[in-house]
């Protein structure tokens, strides 16, 4: 039985549950915890991922893929190497409707990038949101190269993530081709 | 007439002070000293001017402009470049599509088109500046001249700083470096985490740089590795390692020279063979893989 994983990274509130809720076949394994009243994140969400979300996909008896979602949260970001070793590679996720986390999310990529030089792929998330960010624009704002693929997203919308997922396996393959 | 001399006669620092007290206006270039064979009054070996080192340029004693080396190296695009405010890509398409332009319509351009902020441009140029001059208070040698009333171009960004606050900067940091170079004098040795890491890292806040190399942490990476990988001096990594330290995050070890690590280049000796097996081994774990991935993309695309 062979396994495989694949990282979905993000700043808080970026929609990483939700995109792995989209299309795992189980019922995600969430590691949620209400967040402090005191806090910023207070006033955006009730509930943040402090372990991992967990998710699955079984292609057949051999071959299975786990989808791990990172917490959004700066201070559990010791998480994050843990969840990065051996992927086959990993979705920013981005919230196309808050500028404020960018430059967070472009953070959290140059650090996923320094684990492993696996393909990834940006997905700007909430594209159906009235404020949203047009995925060129987000790839001038967040200083994306142009060989990155930056891609629409809706996390609640299956076929949505499907195609992110989708081209993030083609940019693997094309990075196997010798 | 300008002032010449020779920093083995007067030391930097005694320079910086001069033109600051005298509240000076002009330009100090310092060059590479090219021993002439001969000695000097004092029994010192003379020195001839060779290329230049550094330019500082002074208004009314307060430093406004510092260069180093060649003049692109310097210019805003480099500047900002080595500030981490614009990728090696940028720097490519800016320099083709603003060939000609000037430093302060080049900062315009980027503010204009968000790709900086007033403010990171003139932090930037502040640090290259600073850098410019903490190197040179380095210096225990070399000719330079003072030329009185001679100006940067007028296409350079002219930003004032305090001589006295360097000077008590470059004290403090000396004292640091000392203390560092006594605490962590050899940069080939490794770093590993401590037991319970999980349990150490919790609740820890660390910053980008911090980040940079915690992630690159592995006993098989030297530190000095890690400072090449992370495009760091060999003061900044010592500071950033001595900080995790002191925190125990993590610990000095000898490298693991077992097997080639992240930030290693391969070893040289026995290369081709060694490399040849590897290739073969990355062959087949990609066919592997590929057909791995070919599964994945058809079971998507069927749900």
């Amino acid at each position: 039985m062979q396994t495989v994983k694949m990282v979905i990274t993000g700043p808080f509130s970026s929609g990483k549950t939700e995109f792995i809720r989209s299309i795992s076949e189980i019922d995600v394994v969430t590691t949620e915890q209400g967040i402090s009243k005191d806090t910023a994140e207070a006033l955006v969400k009730s509930q943040t991922t402090v372990a991992m979300d967990f998710g699955r996909i079984t292609v057949d008896e051999d071959l299975t893929l786990y989808l791990f979602g990172t917490p959004g949260q700066r201070r559990f970001d010791f998480m994050w190497e843990i969840l990065a070793e051996g992927m086959l590679g990993f979705v920013v996720m981005v919230d196309s409707a808050k500028p404020e986390t960018f430059r967070e999310a472009k953070s959290i990529l140059e650090t996923f990038r320094a684990y492993a030089p696996t393909p990834y792929v940006v997905a700007a998330n909430k594209q159906d949101h009235p404020d949203a960010w047009d995925p060129e624009d987000l790839r001038i704002a967040l200083r994306i190269e142009e060989d990155v693929k930056l891609l629409p997203c809706v996390a609640k919308d299956k076929e949505s993530v499907k195609n992110v997922l989708l081209e993030l396996l083609y940019s693997i393959l094309e990075e196997m081709e010798p | 007439m300008p002032l010449q001399a020779n920093l083995q006669d007067i030391s930097p620092t005694q320079v910086l002070n001069l033109v600051n007290l005298a509240g000076k206006t002009g330009m100090l270039t310092v060059y590479e000293g090219i021993a002439t064979g001969e000695m000097d009054a004092m029994n010192k070996p003379k020195q001839k001017a060779g290329d230049e080192r550094c330019r500082i340029a002074f208004k009314g004693g307060k430093l406004i402009h510092a260069t180093a080396g060649a003049d692109q190296e310097s210019d805003l695009i480099a500047v900002l470049n080595r500030a981490g405010k614009l990728s090696d890509s940028q720097v490519k398409i800016i320099r083709e599509r603003a060939k000609s332009s000037s430093d302060k319509a080049i900062a315009l351009l980027l503010i204009n088109a968000n790709y900086a902020t007033q403010n990171d441009i003139v932090t930037s140029i502040q640090q290259h500046m600073l850098e410019v001059v903490h190197n040179m208070l380095t210096w225990r040698d070399g000719p330079f001249r003072f030329d009185d009333d001679t100006m940067p171009s007028s296409d350079r960004i002219l930003v004032p700083l305090d001589v006295e606050n360097i000077i008590l900067e470059y004290t403090r940091r000396a004292k640091e470096n000392d203390q560092l170079m006594r605490e962590l004098p050899d940069l080939n040795v490794s770093l590993k985490f401590p037991e319970n890491a999980k349990e150490k890292f919790k609740g820890v806040h660390l910053s980008v740089e911090e980040w940079r190399v915690v992630s690159f942490v592995n006993p098989k990476n030297s530190i000095k590795q890690i400072a090449k990988a992370n495009n760091m001096s060999d003061m900044e990594i010592r500071r950033i390692v001595y900080g995790l330290m002191m925190a125990n995050l993590v610990q000095v070890m000898k490298p693991d020279t077992s097997g080639a690590g992240a930030a290693k280049s391969p070893a040289a000796s026995g290369a081709s063979a060694a490399a040849a097996a590897t290739k073969q081994r990355q062959a087949r774990k990609a066919q592997v893989q590929s057909s791995v991935v070919n599964k994945l993309i058809d079971k998507i695309k069927s749900l």
